[in-house]
């Protein structure tokens, strides 16, 4: 059993315990406890199942690389699932649950895919998806998704906060063991700005378990002394709890800080995303320790030998009573003599070196410890806790020599250097044939924005896996620790193993991908990396491969007959661990998601009932529905009282663009497909603009300011847009024109008056004179207009009598307020979007969006007439005399009318006579616009159809959901009031 | 997350600041130009692993374009100047040159 040992503990405080339960059952750990040393001391090894054979799965490791001791954390608005033990802190009340089985973790019915895992090999999923499709429905499909997803889903909104923190430093110093410490002390005296982050809660990395001397202290006082010295740096910043999750171009870094994990409800955040601009980065990451393939290597209790003298020396918790050890190398020994030291039983270590020696080897010799040389484990026996070890020699095929009974087994298969960081962006790596790992090629880092190196590898993390090569790596000063003998690189266990044994070799402990499945791959074809990852899904479980995936490169290499360097590594991809997606949307949640754009009228519209449509950033009211009105009463009402009466509209998001100078004509001649230079001064026309493909992107009332000056509309979503296309041209092509642009949309507010008593509200407010003489339609005036100073633009959308007034953005809600009062006598009454909409489409007019998708050329919408003959280039024209856009055969706009009077699905097709190699019908048309038109009581519609003007009286199919067929006859698009009169009135 | 120095104000800035505008020194075809001239000017971009010129808007702080040419290999920066310019101006060629003597220069 695992359990808590009486003394000891460097980690933990046993005068505060702390309670917290597992899958409801009550459990007591300590403060300094992770989640897994806790558990552990609770004799709770068996956390969890795997993911696709439930097996049975305990804890295997005691940091970031743990595959299986992943719980879900805390209860409903605080729960999270996937949360690994190993690197979350324990603290008071934890509400802990093992995931992934079912009815529960010690009975699990899913297991029966253990049984059945001789017909879910590698590439399973794939496979499937081969055999006929009934197969697939309801043979595999109801497998798979019996074990797909990790965890549960939380049902509540997330109830933390999170944010996000920025810095610059001259050095960024990734992780706070011994070489990090030194290398950031060395750049600290130089008076270097540095920023050191570690990532879990405690400093000095592996060294305090480990042991030595570093500057003749044992390496926690020199540690100490350092962190001490560091803090006192006003360059200096320390940072616990703060993993680096990945490095990008010129420097850029992004730090996960740990802040309220262990504090839930405390006010302060979850977690900070920090992102750092850093002028050099080191990284000194250490390494992780790699497991050994050998039969039942996933058996609870089988964990990795550094582990194990982590939970004894740490946390003062026992993973076994009896520990056998079994090693490639010496290191796994220093387990040996720290269990020794904790009164536990080592009854043998097996060593799969034929000739072990060293100073280690002989110190655990002299305890009275078994060293098996040249042994292996043929098969460790037990179900959901390990009972014993079956000996076998290395060199062989598995035949059993001994068997041993214990309840834990510590295993090492060498170390990785941790590499991640330094591959993020473009850094190279080496094979290193002494310790069989890659490690940072020297000679291939990445570089930064002058082309020089910006990241520097140092200690473990650079291959120095020693304590005195790794201080003297990282500048450090001398350090003695026992002297290591050479590793053996050995992949499995036995060498010889036969299919029985490496059927039941893990790799992959989430994934349940084992030394059988990568040889599968192998032999079915599978000759690169990449490809056998996704296979085989090794290496893609949350631990992304950090465990054992350099087990994985070992076994494919052999099994393609190649060095392990020509396999090569997958791709190291950030997040070194995962975040959580609060950590990436830090504050830009809910309200403060994206920033809102207000009219000066918008909290009018919010007091008076709006119901908004969101435009780009801005909310404009869609209509203004009264108490028991439904929206689409409302809208109506709107368009009757607008068309009978007086209506509304808060027109101020229409982008309004000054473009000023002397070439100002010869600019806007280029922008627009029609002439605007000869616009005469006082007069307003329609322009259209198209990207140098030919499409139409905008649309708006351009209006002549003066000799000098333009006024550009634009729609709503465009301004900004429109404004940086103008820039671009000007600065970029045309730089010697003399032209400014002046985005001025937030400047004005602008008012539509619309309908037959348009004229009285405005003659009301009086101070200019609106009659038909004096303003005629398509001309504006600037003056006094009810005491506000107003450009008035008489420019209609609707094809009602219509003036459009701006004045001063400041001003806009009192001009907005004095407009209602005046107009209260002739029926004024707001109205929104949909009116809007929906009374343009009974005009004909085309709205960008609806009517343009971006293919879409003016000549396809009738608007021939406001393209140029005369210009000799436009934006679009080159494009436009293409064949394809100068051809008859294209889809142009029509009105369409269906034959009972209803209304058009949006978007729906015209079918015409036969079909494509698909299968599928051919088309010869589609609705962009359609509406119920309470002017004229039925359903209109605009589309584009093929050579649409030319068959007008035509009647189309429109197929529309559940076999029903819409029938609707090609018409003008002209709906309404088709020669203008109530417009020019 | 690149940064670049805006040629215009002088700032030194993130990525983030900046809006990307496509390849660099394109020369316009208008009316009167061939298919294949209108083609090339349109759609036929390069993407070399190496020098490369760009356009980059300082959209988030002056407003102005500029250019910049880098290795979109090593993501180094050789340096940046005003956009108002056909062609790289000579000292740029020259820091070019300076670090990748094999270069052919803009074709
Ligand atoms: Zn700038």
């Amino acid at each position: 059993m695992s359990t808590r040992l009486a003394t000891g503990g460097r980690l933990i405080d046993r005068t505060k315990p702390l309670g917290f339960r597992f899958n409801g059952k009550r459990l007591k750990g300590f403060a300094g406890d992770t989640l897994a040393s806790a558990l552990l001391g609770a004799d709770q090894m068996l956390v969890g199942r795997s993911f696709k054979y439930h097996r049975p799965r305990g804890i295997i490791a005691s940091g970031v690389e743990e595959p299986n001791a992943l719980v879900g954390l805390g209860t409903g608005a605080r729960f999270e699932p996937d949360q690994r033990t190993t690197t979350t802190e324990l603290f008071d009340g934890a509400e802990t649950s093992s995931q992934n089985h079912w009815p529960s973790l010690e009975t699990d019915i899913g297991v029966l895919n253990n049984w059945a895992y001789r017909f879910l090999p590698a590439g399973f999923y794939y496979k499937t998806f081969m055999f006929p499709r009934a197969a697939w429905k309801h043979v595999f499909e109801p497998i798979v998704r019996q074990s797909a997803g990790l965890g549960k889903v939380p049902t509540e909104r997330d109830a933390d906060r999170y944010e996000h923190a920025y810095a610059f430093c001259d050095l960024l110093v990734v992780g706070g063991g011994v070489a990090g410490l030194s290398a950031a002390l060395e750049a600290g005296r130089a008076g270097k700005r540095v920023i050191v982050w570690e990532q879990t809660a405690h400093w000095g990395g592996r060294s305090p378990v480990d042991g030595g001397q570093i500057d003749g202290m044992a390496p926690e006082d020199w540690v100490a002394g350092v962190l001490e010295q560091l803090a006192a740096m006003p360059n200096g910043s320390l940072r616990a709890r703060c993993m680096a999750a990945g490095l990008y171009d010129h420097g850029y870094v992004l730090g996960y800080e740990s802040v309220g994990d262990a504090t839930p409800g405390d006010g302060r955040p979850r977690h900070r995303l920090w992102r750092v601009r850093a002028g050099q980065i080191v990284t000194a990451t250490g390494a992780i320790e790699r497991p050994l393939a050998f039969a039942g290597n996933d058996v609870p209790g089988v964990m990795l030998a550094s582990a194990v003298r982590d939970y004894v020396v740490n946390w003062a918790v026992s993973p076994g009573d009896r520990t056998v050890i079994v090693t490639n190398n010496d290191d796994a020994y220093r387990t040996a003599l720290v269990l020794l030291d904790a009164g536990l039983v080592v009854p043998a270590v097996l060593d799969a070196r034929e000739t072990p020696t060293g100073e280690l080897i002989e110190a655990v010799r002299a305890r009275g410890v078994r060293v098996l040389a040249g042994r292996g484990v043929a098969k460790v026996k037990g179900g959901k806790r390990v009972q014993g070890v079956q000996v076998c020699a290395q060199a062989g095929e598995g035949a059993v020599l001994e068997e041993i009974g214990c309840d834990c087994v510590a295993m090492s298969g060498g170390w990785s250097p941790v590499v991640h960081l330094w591959s993020h962006c473009g850094g190279k790596l080496l094979w290193d044939e002494a310790n069989a790992c890659f490690r940072p090629d020297p000679s291939r880092p990445p570089t930064g924005a002058d082309g020089a190196a910006m990241v520097r590898a140092v200690g473990a993390a650079n291959g120095a896996l020693r304590l005195p090569e790794a201080l003297a790596d990282a500048g450090g000063p001398p350090a003695v620790a026992a002297a290591e003998g050479p590793m053996a690189p050995v992949w499995v266990m036995p060498q010889g193993a036969p299919p029985a044994l490496r059927f039941k070799a893990f790799l992959d402990y989430q994934n349940d991908v084992k030394v059988s499945d990568v040889q599968l791959a192998a032999r079915e074809g599978y000759e690169s990396v990449e490809h056998t990852k996704r296979y085989t899904t090794l290496g893609m479980a949350t631990d992304q491969g950090k465990l054992s995936n350099i087990n994985g490169l070992a076994i494919l290499s052999d099994a393609l007959g190649q060095a392990i360097p020509v396999t090569g590594t997958t791709t190291f991809r950030p997040p070194y661990t995962p975040i959580s997606f609060g950590a990436i949307a830090g504050e830009a949640r809910g309200e403060i998601f994206q920033p809102l754009r207000r009219t000066p009228m918008h909290e009018w519209h919010e007091a008076n009932g709006a119901h908004w449509e969101p435009v780009g950033l801005w909310r404009r009211p869609y209509s203004y529905p009264r108490a028991g009105e439904g929206l689409r009463d409302a809208v109506n009402r709107e368009i009757s009282n607008t068309r009978n009466s007086l209506g509304m509209l808060d027109a101020s998001t229409l982008g309004k663009i000054v473009v000023k100078g002397p070439d100002a004509g010869k600019f806007l001649d280029m922008l627009y497909t029609n002439m605007m230079s000869t616009l005469p001064v006082g007069k307003c026309r329609y322009g259209l603009m198209c990207n140098e493909n030919g499409f139409l992107m905008d649309d708006g009332v351009v209006v002549r300011l003066s000799e000098d000056s333009w006024l550009c509309h634009t729609t709503s979503g465009g301004a900004d847009r429109i404004h940086g296309w103008m820039e671009d041209w000007l600065q970029c092509e045309w730089w010697d024109w003399k032209v400014y642009t002046a985005n001025l949309t937030e400047q004005f507010a602008q008012v539509a008056i619309v309908g037959p008593n348009a004229r009285k509200l405005l003659e009301k407010l009086g101070g200019m004179d609106v009659s038909k003489e004096a303003l005629p339609f398509m001309t504006w005036a600037e003056g006094e207009l009810g005491g506000f100073r107003a450009r008035i633009f008489r420019i209609s959308f609707s094809g009602e009598l219509s003036y459009e007034i701006a004045v001063p953005a400041s001003e806009g809600m009192a001009f907005w307020k004095a407009c209602l009062a005046a107009g209260e006598e002739f029926g004024a009454m707001p109205y929104g979007t949909e009116a809007l909409h929906v009374m343009r489409a009974e005009k004909g007019f085309i709205m960008i969006g609806d009517e343009s998708d971006g293919t879409v050329i003016p000549q396809d919408l009738g608007l021939g007439w406001a393209i140029s003959k005369k210009k000799e280039d436009y934006l679009g024209k080159r494009a436009q005399q293409r064949s394809f856009m100068d051809n008859p055969d294209r889809w142009q706009l029509v009105g369409l009318e269906t034959l009972d009077g209803s209304v058009l699905p949006d978007g729906v097709y015209a079918v015409a006579e036969g079909h494509n190699p698909n299968g599928q019908r051919n088309v010869q048309g589609r609705v962009t616009s359609t509406y119920f038109s309470p002017t004229l009581g039925k359903g209109i519609a605009m589309g584009l159809v093929h050579r649409g003007p030319d068959r007008m009286g035509e009647v189309l199919d429109f197929p529309a959901d559940a076999g029903k067929v819409f029938r609707a006859r090609i018409v003008d698009p002209v709906f309404y009031d088709k020669d203008g009169e109530k417009q020019n009135v | 997350m690149l940064t670049l120095t805006c040629p215009c104000c002088g700032m030194t800035v993130e990525e983030t600041e900046l809006a990307p505008g496509g390849e660099a020194h394109l020369k316009r075809f208008g009316p009167g130009s061939s298919d294949a001239e209108f083609e090339g000017y349109l759609f036929a971009r390069k993407n070399p692993r190496g020098v490369h010129f760009e356009r980059w808007r300082h959209a988030y702080g002056c407003g102005k374009w500029f250019l910049a040419a880098r290795c979109t290999a090593t993501l180094e920066v050789f340096g940046t100047y005003p956009a108002q310019t056909t062609e790289p101006p000579a000292s740029i060629v020259a820091a070019i040159k300076a670090r990748r003597p094999d270069w052919e220069g803009l074709k």
